[in-house]
């Protein structure tokens, strides 16, 4: 029964199943993009406040989402990691990292150009902007730990302990807005009650992160790829597959 | 024990323990964290009146008094409960208006009043278009954007 879960735990045969599933991933991913992009930017009529400002919601939400998403993702495999002593989980886990510190740079940036007009600053220490701030800093900080140590298993350990303990600050992240008084407005989402967002502002809108969910994974595949070349360098398979392919690695 | 269930229980230790950890450190923090206090709180003496502190709330409609070819405005700020008086030399933020939320940067007065040196926009978290706006406006919609807006407190 978990034989398909070992087949798929070696570096190999994960290597081959990412090839596949990347361009799967990554050409949806794009064309999804196109259509969000057209309905958030171009369709969905201006808001009844904020008039076309408020469409930087389109890259804003996704990007910001997806910064928890990878993270989460990043602390489950880590700790898969160090109690299995799964390689490709780490793989995982390292790969992660780049991808995720990119979402949370878009979020803070488009965020802070948002901002600008509409609150009149480009930050302020709030406590949401500022438990997102500390989430960018623990995937410099994961990247910087893994850079420092030149051994891989040292660097996978270390690096994944930070990673399990930063996942505290997700919670706190979402939470922050509902707990502390703040300048950022609640979620519009995840209101389970009345959709706080008008129907056709919606759409686009779960049509972006659906996008940014499958492009986050496409360089996911990319990435684990990478991880899983550079570990397994000097293993056979990869010497078959440089033969055999020639541009591959 | 076998290895893998000591290492399984050192991961759930350490999250756990920061867990905990990160909840005392929060809770410690308390009033520390809030960004704002609002009207009842500074009326109640909970903010502390003796340095400057961020005061947030709604803007009361028709309370936004401004004295033509001047920068200062005064306006009304509550939460439902009780209300304090602003007074702003400056520029307001585009999404600054009555019924909306803000929070402003300053002082207390002696006479009550809050002076700011800074007041930013709150938006609150519905979108829609001008036009649902206007019609949800008219029905009176408890979802109004329009109509949540701060009944007369007093």
């Amino acid at each position: 029964m978990w034989n398909w879960f070992y087949k798929l735990a070696s570096p190999p045969h994960f290597y081959r199943t990412a090839t596949v599933l990347e361009p799967w991933l990554f050409w949806p991913a794009l064309v999804l993009l196109a259509i969000g992009l057209y309905g958030g930017l171009v369709m969905a009529p201006a808001d009844y406040v904020q008039g076309d400002g408020y469409r930087i919601i389109y890259v804003h939400v996704p990007s910001s989402y997806l910064s928890m998403f990878t993270y989460v993702t990043m602390a489950v495999t880590s700790a898969i990691g160090l109690i299995w002593r799964m390689k490709l989980a780490f793989c995982v886990a390292a790969a992660c990292a780049p991808i995720g510190a990119a979402f949370t740079f878009m979020s803070l940036t488009t965020g802070a150009i948002w901002g600008q007009p509409m609150w009149g600053t480009w930050w302020v220490w709030d406590p949401r902007l500022t438990s997102q701030l500390i989430l960018f800093f623990l995937y410099l900080g994961y990247m910087f730990l893994r850079q420092a140590l030149a051994e891989t298993r040292q660097a996978d350990r270390a690096s994944g302990v930070l990673a399990v303990v930063g996942v505290v600050n997700i919670p706190i992240i979402h939470f922050s807005v509902e707990w502390w008084n703040s300048l950022h407005q609640p979620a519009s989402l995840s209101k389970l009650e009345t959709p706080a967002i008008a129907g056709d502002m919606l759409w686009p809108l779960l049509v972006m992160i659906l996008a940014y969910q499958l492009l986050m994974l496409a360089l996911l595949m990319t990435g684990i790829r990478a991880q899983v070349l550079e570990r397994e360098k000097n293993a056979r398979w990869v010497g078959e597959l440089l033969d055999t392919t020639g541009h591959e690695a | 024990m076998t290895p893998r269930r000591q290492r399984m229980l050192a991961v759930v230790v350490i999250f756990v323990g920061v867990s905990i950890a990160a909840t005392l450190l929060l809770r410690a923090l308390d009033m520390n964290t809030m960004y704002f206090f609002g009207p009842e709180e500074v009326l109640t003496g909970k903010a502390p009146l003796d340095k400057p502190f961020r005061l947030g709330g709604l803007v009361v409609n028709g309370s936004f008094k401004r004295e033509p070819g001047s920068l200062e405005a005064t306006f009304e700020v509550t939460d439902n409960v009780a209300r304090v008086t602003v007074s702003y030399t400056g520029v307001l933020p585009d999404l600054f208006t009555e019924g909306q939320g803000m929070v402003a940067n300053g002082r207390l007065r002696e006479d009550g009043v809050f002076v700011a040196a800074e007041v930013l926009a709150k938006h609150d978290e519905n979108y829609m278009s001008p036009e649902i706006a206007k019609m949800l406006d008219k029905k009176g919609h408890p979802g109004s954007p329009m109509d949540t807006l701060v009944e007369d407190p007093t």
